[in-house]
């Protein structure tokens, strides 16, 4: 009987116990190996592949569509930047829904990446004053002009430093993921990030199964659940393709232009040249890949 | 330093797809060297060349429905030079003409001989597909910004072949002002954000 007591049974006997728990809660092998995965960029290409195996699986129990879950890595000369027209931003909103749209988004809760603030133009941008609720009739309103907002890729990102368990991190070509698995909840990263950019899944999120995009990666916009952070990607699975994100594709006053900032030819770099050009908050030092200039 | 070692892994494959990707590249380069994009009437696209790459027109340029060809008409009539309102024809037109609407009319842009054509300051003749031209006589630095893709949208690939839009596909030539547009509802006020997954939802409505 006095043996029972020793350290070594007492592990022993708790392992048997966690061990027959597991199995009684009907955790397959699946489940436990997405439970152990290890952080994405620790990851082998095997590794990698086997997992989207899996997850393709998974989407096509619980959605009963065929997704194509790609893990493309970033493409060697590439540095992304995103330029957007003040001077012709109407306010109409319609990159925030085609992002809804293309990144699979919970409608409700809702959650959207892209928030259009309203300022009035003699304030200038001001965003104690500015309005992301206005809804009149037709836009743009006289005397007000548009900044629409979506994370802003900085070069020296506060919220991938705050994480405490690396769950967030800058990729080469400019990008700002999130690994979804890894990720823990803790919302750090939303108290950091000075834009507002990253949005919390406080509910399980909901999309309508005839709206989900199939066409998605890993770090960008597979369905997510609930109790993770999530945030614009630049559209990381059509960008690395060569395709425009989807804002850019939507936008019916073409105030938004993206491109490689590497490649002088670029219109980024057109813009950077030749236009007056702003960043949110320079102040702070995060030095974004997001830029805003005035087109007239 | 686990990390470094994996991340080694991928790269001569990275090398290998790069390598493809830029031969694609250069293969497009030279058959839009060999297009020439100034005189392009006889094809139905037409196709401007910048930074090396080609962009190809989305559509057509958006003439009303029935109009075009407008020698159709014009042959049979008599050609009248002479300054005035239009009335019995393309009155339309001039209900919503507001394009520097007291010094210029129809003339100014389209040919007094032969309809068909637009008609640059120069005398020249042009097609409706090379329209960005004759607005760029006055319009110069829009042109410019339009020709390196900050005017005006384009859509396609950031790094290949890309899709653009005419002026006159977004700004009517005879009233350019850009048409006001109703936007897309706003976000849920915060405080209307439900949480609730949908089963609670219906089990709250009954």
């Amino acid at each position: 009987m006095k043996q029972n007591k020793t350290r070594r049974s007492f592990l022993k006997n708790i392992s048997l116990a966690s061990m027959a728990a597991l199995t009684a809660t009907g955790c397959n092998m699946k489940e436990l190996d997405e439970f152990f995965q290890r952080n994405f960029r620790t990851l082998s290409d095997k590794e990698k592949e086997d997992i989207i195996k899996n997850l393709e699986q998974k989407y096509k129990q619980k959605y009963n569509k065929e997704f194509q879950v790609s893990a493309q890595p970033a493409m060697e000369q590439v540095e992304f930047a995103y330029a957007l027209d003040l001077s012709r931003c109407v306010g109409c909103r319609k990159c925030v829904y085609a992002c809804v749209d293309e990144n699979n988004q919970s409608r409700s809760p809702q959650i959207h990446w892209i928030q259009v603030l309203q300022m009035e133009k003699e304030k200038g941008i001001d965003f104690a004053h500015s309005d992301v609720h206005y809804n009149p009739e037709k836009v743009p309103e006289k005397g007000h002009f548009y900044l629409p907002v979506a994370c802003q890729q900085c070069r020296t990102p506060q919220c991938t430093t705050v994480c405490p368990v690396k769950a967030t991190w800058q990729e080469p070509d400019g990008i700002v993921v999130i690994d979804y698995n890894w990720c823990i909840g803790c919302r750090y990263c939303m108290a950091a990030c000075p834009y507002g950019a990253r949005h919390f899944n406080w509910g399980e999120p909901e999309v309508p199964e005839e709206e989900l995009n199939t066409d998605v990666h890993y770090l960008g916009n597979r369905p997510r659940v609930k109790g993770v952070v999530e945030k614009c990607t630049f559209c990381i699975q059509r960008v690395r393709k060569g395709k425009y994100p989807s804002c850019v594709e939507i936008c019916p006053v073409g105030a938004r232009k993206f491109g490689n900032l590497l490649d002088p030819e670029s219109e980024i770099r057109y813009i950077l040249e030749n236009k007056r050009v702003l960043v949110l908050k320079e102040e702070l030092n995060t030095q974004p890949r997001f830029y805003y200039f005035f087109g007239v | 330093m686990k990390l470094k070692k994996i991340q080694k892994g991928p790269l001569p494959l990275l090398v290998l797809v790069l390598f493809i990707f830029g031969y694609g590249c250069s293969s497009q380069l030279s058959e839009a060297d060999n297009h020439n994009p100034e005189i392009n009437n006889s094809t139905e696209q037409i196709a401007v060349k910048t930074a090396g790459i080609t962009e190809i027109a989305v559509e057509a340029p958006p003439l009303t429905d029935g109009i075009f060809p407008c020698n159709d008409c014009h042959s049979e009539i008599e050609a009248n030079p002479e300054r005035r309102e239009l009335v019995d024809m393309h009155d339309d037109i001039t209900a919503i003409f507001n394009h520097d609407s007291d010094n210029r009319w129809c003339l100014d842009c389209h040919d007094l001989n032969n309809r068909d054509s637009l008609r640059l300051a120069s005398g020249q003749l042009l097609d409706f597909k090379e329209s960005y031209k004759l607005c760029g006589q006055c319009h110069g630095l829009k042109l410019r910004d339009w020709k390196v893709g900050v005017h005006g949208k384009r859509t396609g690939e950031w790094n290949g072949k890309k899709e653009y839009l005419l002026c006159v596909h977004c700004h009517d030539p005879h009233s350019p002002k850009f048409e006001l547009l109703t936007p897309e509802p706003p976000p849920v006020m915060q405080e209307n954000i439900s949480y609730l997954n949908r089963k609670q939802k219906d089990d709250e409505t009954k």
